[in-house]
Order: C-alpha cells, then structure tokens, then sequence
C-alpha cells in the first residue's frame, strides 16, 4: 500500500487562538502543519523556506494584510491552495480575496465542523 | 450618531460570536447611550479603531474569569494571559469584521489593540457619544462599546 504524502501547510493568522485551532483540525491528517505566521511579511519569509501546498490566510493584520500576501503567494507559486480565514464578512472581500487567487473563504467565526468541511473541500481535488 | 439598525447589526454580531464559538447563547440586555462621561470597562477590553466611510471604535470588554471559561469552551487548553488578551481583541475583530457584511467594504477596520483596564474608564476616540451593548453569558458579564460617528 503506497503511503500518501501529507501537504505542507502554512498557517498565517495574527490570533495564536485561530492558529491553534487549525492545527488541531480533523484535516490535519492529510496535512503536516510546517510554519505558522502572525502577519503577511512572516509568511512570506516562511514560504520560502518550507515552501507549502497549502495556505490558511487571515485578511487583517498587522505589518503586511492578507490579500497582499495572496498575491504574493500566488506570483510565487500559482499551484497553491489557499483558504481565507477572515472575520471581513462582506462580499466584496471575498470576491476580491478570490479574484487575487484565493481558492476559498471561511468567514470567522467559524465551528470546528465548518473549518474541517472548508479544508476538505479544498484538499478534495488533491 | 448609530440608528437602530446599526447597533441591531453588533447586537447580532454578539449573538452569532457566542452562538459559534462558545456553543452557549448570549443574553443581550438594552443598549443605552453613555451622554456623559467615559463607560467603564472591565479587566481587559480589545479596541478596534474604525476609519472609512465612519470613524471612532468598536471594543469589547470582559472580566478575566469570563475569558477563561470562554476559551475553555473553545476547547483551548492554553489559558495564560497571553490567551486571554488575543481573544479579547479576536472577539472584538470578529464582531467588527463581521458588520461589514452591512456596513460594507468601505467600514474598515484596524488590527486589535488591548488593554488591560482594570477598573479603568475608556475614552472614546472621536467625539461621538458610545453606545453601550449589555452582555450576560453564563454568570459573566461584558460589554460591547460602539462609538461612530
């Protein structure tokens, strides 16, 4: 039987509460959590070094937001999967987080059931 | 100056926080207009400055004892005060984050800040006057301040 290999994921959100609650995500069987990032500029250096396949990224924080660091992201490495995880719950945002190339959108807050189907949903293509 | 719709906008937003995360309802008592002076606060209070279309702030404040039980609740085993102040100023994120989905792009919100108030008043930001939201969940009591102008 072939082993699968967990994704790498990076964790970017500036409460260490949502971080953690991510890491213990039922998802998290089918990934290996390799940064954890409180802003935009700290996920950015930790993605060149661990260089994940998958993102959860927070919009507001501080030093660099998340949609900057989306673009970012994506310019390096247009592959990526990445769920928003943001309290910003007007459409607009969304759409925009989206259209910079975002793969998804989980608006805070959010139950544990609701961030495992987002991620499942993400990964269902892996 | 906050219309009835707008605060019913934070009240739900309240509602929701509680209803998601703590799995537990929150009683929302009757808002009132602080016409004179600062409102009081509780130990900790996060504070997210509001600029755009409206200016001031949005804060949520809450005794010590109401944030550890509210982060066990959120099956968070971590619950120093480093803890307690990120979810006071996530509650706090949440709640403004959240009423753009009514006030729209253009009510934008900042990082949190958090302070520690033990017995402390909060001055308001802008001149607007705060408009207190009451809240009762479990035997703790909290507060959302709302101040716009």
């Amino acid at each position: 039987m072939n082993a699968v290999r967990p994704l790498k994921l990076l964790i970017v959100d500036d409460s260490n509460i949502i971080r953690r609650r991510i890491e213990r995500s039922q998802q998290i069987e089918r990934l290996r959590v390799v940064g954890s990032a409180a802003n935009g500029r700290e996920a950015i250096e930790l993605f060149a070094q661990t260089d994940p396949d998958v993102v959860t990224m927070d919009l507001t924080m501080p030093e660099m937001d998340g949609i900057e660091c989306v673009e970012h992201l994506v310019a390096q490495k247009p592959q990526i999967l990445i769920l928003v995880v943001s309290a910003l719950a007007d459409k607009a945002t969304a759409v925009e987080a989206i259209r910079k190339g975002a793969n998804g959108f989980l608006c805070k807050p959010f139950t544990d059931r609701q961030l495992n189907d987002a991620l499942a949903e993400l990964l269902q293509d892996v | 100056m906050l219309t009835e719709a707008e605060i019913k906008t934070f009240i739900d937003g309240a509602i929701h926080y509680f209803a998601v995360s703590a799995r537990q309802p929150v009683a929302v008592g009757s808002p009132y207009l602080i016409t004179d002076g600062a409102p009081s606060v509780h130990e900790y209070t996060g504070v997210i400055a509001i600029s755009g279309r409206r200016k001031g702030a949005v804060c949520f404040t809450a005794p010590r004892s109401m944030l550890m039980v509210l982060l066990m609740r959120m099956n968070e085993t971590d619950t120093s005060e480093t803890n307690m102040k990120d979810l006071i100023g996530e509650v706090a994120n949440t709640i403004s984050g959240n009423a753009r989905r009514d006030f729209g792009k253009e009510f934008v919100i900042s990082v949190p800040t958090v302070v520690e108030t033990e017995g402390g008043k909060f001055k308001p930001p802008v001149g607007a006057r705060p408009f207190i939201i009451p809240l009762n969940w479990r035997s703790h009591s909290a507060k959302l301040i709302v101040c716009l102008e």
